[in-house]
């Protein structure tokens, strides 16, 4: 895997992976999309003017890392193998999404950006880059498809309580997908003192290696935490992937591809022996319905093919003449029909397994976590908490919780009683 | 003018559409409301002065588009619209200006068996189809559609920002051929009243630039045309005008002649516009 090698020495990178990556991206975007390469390049792999020191301080003071790495005892009794949980949801904010957008906004800030814009599905991210602006006192701006708007509402209030701008995007399914055109468009309009902070590992290169990097600040903790904590490497890591930030933060330094300069103990080799498990939503069932445009799932990874969308050569749900299909799940942070270029990469070479668990699976995974070990995990996480269902190693497992599931609760509530799924609590209704 | 694929190839139909006076581009989203529809209105547009018709082939995700244009593209989808029936439609147009291909990457990409673009662009040749404008490819990953439209002979325009930097200026006009699209202004497509500041600046950066430069995003009014023109651009694009027109008629259930009599006389508006801004009357 040659471009992992070039990844982890910090040269100078041509931004694919593989087949996949590149910088498919509006002429007027390319000079700011160099621009930013140059500013990754110094501040991030350089760590130039201390930028990651910087981050690494903040990170920790407002973020609250390290998170910690948590036995699950009740699952591991059930399932007969070691269950660990990677608490994402004890970062600031309640999930992953705030190590890439601080780092981000922070970057924004050395570059001397004086305006942020956002898109944002389960609004986590958003809220992430919210809390971040305001904290940087940045100027910020989210964009989100109506259908989430409605879906995970109390993110919007809390994107606006930071005093961030938030504006609906009502064209197509009013979903992820959507919410990115959008912004891009916001960026091609005001490119001269805005940064674009993407959620995931996508768009055109530097974004992808770049958000990994900011996120693989997890991997890198977990490495240590099992050192210390299980005494050996995990047989397997299992992450959720939407666009796969949170998979690439889990996985990052067990692949080799990710790291942060400014690590007492340098750069992780690459761990092959350990298991990587992306786990995609298989929504309510797999396949593309050509005549509809639309897929009732958002299974990339495992059933998508290549092809190019928002800056990058990847694996997409697309019909055969390449017209991007709406997906589907029941969580708003998963429900894309693209995925990040170097997840798809890392699938082809199969370091990556992909897999996928459906809608109600998720759903059941939501309430066993929350039953069997105090935690609610996001609709999104959730779907990798499912896969343990079907998990057959038997060495110790970790499984990325990438975020607190309280913004889905009304989903959760509605959902549970319309398909009646198990395990799920009652909620009893009055007539006044 | 000659570069040096004009001379490797000699001069294309693109660039010679703009040899005598100023030329008009056109654009309509294909299929929008029908292809009949679409059929009449390039005829309408030809009729009115067009010198270059910009067909788009829609994409579900126009992220260089303003709503005008997005909403073209969506009526156009959900009539049907498909790489084999735009070109088919290409294949029956009537008309004797040269088309360009406006659409992105991807389609281009996925058509037909093997991924890559030399499927398209070789369907595209035969269907009469002279040179594509595609705003999410930079040049920098234009290499294999680039060889594939030598290749066949077609011309690649690349969009020229305000942004733009002196250095991938460089690397853009080395690859590109029929015309230089120059972006008037920074953001998506839209008509606007005003021409923007950034034009005369674009275009004086320009001057010393063989290839033709044809001005587009924002341009809806004659006034403007002859701006542009007067500023030193060999041509105007339009488009969203003209999309606001067929939008208006498939609102009011798409009277197709009310509609291209309206598309005719804006034509010829933005061609006389145009003409007027030479400096001198012997132009060129
Ligand atoms: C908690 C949580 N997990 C996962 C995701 C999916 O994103 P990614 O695949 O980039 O980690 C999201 C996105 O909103 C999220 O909020």
């Amino acid at each position: 895997m040659s471009t992992q090698d070039e990844a982890t020495d910090g040269t100078q990178r041509d931004g694919t992976f593989g087949d996949y990556g590149g910088q498919y991206v509006p002429e007027v975007l390319m000079p700011a999309v160099e621009e930013l390469t140059d500013a990754y390049e110094r501040y991030v792999l350089g760590n130039e003017d201390g930028f990651v020191d910087d981050f690494r301080a903040r990170i920790r003071e407002f973020g609250g890392r390290p998170t910690p790495l948590s036995h699950a005892e009740n699952l591991s009794a059930q399932y007969g193998t070691d269950v660990y949980l990677k608490r994402e949801d004890l970062l600031h904010g309640g999930a992953h999404k705030l190590n890439n957008a601080l780092g981000q906004v922070l970057l924004a800030k050395y570059m001397g950006k004086e305006r942020i814009v956002a898109e944002t599905g389960a609004g986590q991210h958003g809220t992430a880059t919210a809390m971040a602006c305001a904290y940087l006192d940045m100027p910020c701006e989210i964009y989100m498809g109506r259908t989430d708007v409605n879906r995970q509402r109390p993110n919007v209030f809390r994107m606006r309580l930071h005093d961030a701008d938030v504006n609906p995007v009502t064209v197509g399914s009013g979903t992820l997908k959507e919410a990115i055109n959008e912004t891009m468009r916001d960026w091609a309009t005001n490119v001269e003192d805005t940064h674009y902070v993407i959620g995931s590992i996508v768009g055109p290169h530097p974004f992808p290696s770049m958000v990994r990097d900011f996120q693989a600040i997890i991997s890198e903790e977990l490495r240590e935490q099992a050192r210390d904590q299980i005494g050996r490497l995990p047989e397997a890591v299992v992450a959720c992937a939407g666009g796969g930030s949170n998979t690439m933060g889990a996985f990052g330094a067990f692949v080799g591809s990710a790291s942060l300069p400014g690590h007492p103990e340098g750069t992780h080799e690459p761990a092959p022996e350990v298991d990587l498990l992306a786990v995609e939503a298989g929504g309510s069932s797999l396949g593309v319905d050509e005549d509809e445009g639309y897929a009732p799932n958002s299974a990339s990874l495992s059933t998508g093919t290549e092809g190019v969308l928002h800056g990058a050569r990847t694996k997409l749900l697309q019909t055969d003449d390449g017209q991007i299909v709406e997906s589907h799940s029941v969580s708003a942070g998963l429900d894309y029909a693209g995925v990040g270029p170097e997840l798809a990469h890392l699938v082809d070479e199969g370091r990556v397994q992909p897999v996928n668990v459906d809608d109600d699976a998720a759903l059941e995974a939501f309430h066993r976590l929350s039953r069997e070990e105090g935690i609610i995990p996001a609709l999104e996480t959730s779907h990798a908490v499912a896969y343990l269902e079907h998990y057959e190693g038997d060495g110790p497992v970790v499984v990325n919780v990438s975020g607190r599931g309280d913004k889905d609760l009304d989903t959760v509530i509605e959902e549970s009683a319309a398909k009646d799924i198990d395990g799920a609590p009652t909620m009893e209704v009055f007539e006044e | 003018m000659s570069d040096a694929s004009d001379a490797t190839r000699g001069r294309s139909d693109l660039a010679a559409a703009f040899d005598d006076e100023p030329a008009l581009v056109s654009y309509v989203a294909a299929g929008d409301p029908s292809p009949a529809a679409t059929e009449r209105y390039v005829e309408a547009l030809v009729e009115g002065g067009t010198d270059v018709v910009e067909l788009g082939l829609p994409f579900s995700e126009p992220v260089a588009e303003g709503t005008t244009i997005q909403n073209a593209i969506k009526r156009a989808l959900d009539a049907g619209m498909t790489p084999d029936v735009y070109l088919d439609l290409v294949d029956r147009l009537d008309v004797d200006v040269p088309i360009v291909c406006m659409t992105y990457y991807n389609l281009i990409y996925q058509f037909g068996e093997e991924p890559g673009p030399e499927e398209f662009v070789a369907a595209a040749a035969e269907a009469g189809i002279s040179g594509f404008v595609v705003p999410d490819l930079p040049v920098d990953e234009s290499g294999p559609l680039a060889e594939a439209c030598r290749e066949h002979g077609l011309d690649l325009v690349f969009i020229v920002a305000p942004t733009t930097t002196e250095e991938r200026l460089e690397r853009m006009l080395d690859r590109t051929t029929g015309f230089v699209y120059v972006q008037g202004r920074l953001g998506t497509t839209g008509a606007r009243d005003e021409v923007s500041d950034d034009t005369p600046d674009a275009l004086a950066r320009l001057r010393d630039t063989d290839a033709p430069k044809a001005v587009g995003f924002g341009i809806s009014s004659g006034e403007q045309a002859r701006e542009v023109v007067a500023s030193g651009a060999d041509g105007v694009i339009v488009g969203s005008a003209y999309v606001d027109i067929v939008a208006e008629g498939a609102e009011a259930g798409d009277p197709t002649s009310e509609v291209a009599d309206r598309l005719r006389a804006l034509a010829d508006e933005l061609k006389t516009g145009a003409v007027a801004g030479v400096p001198e009357p012997e132009h060129k």
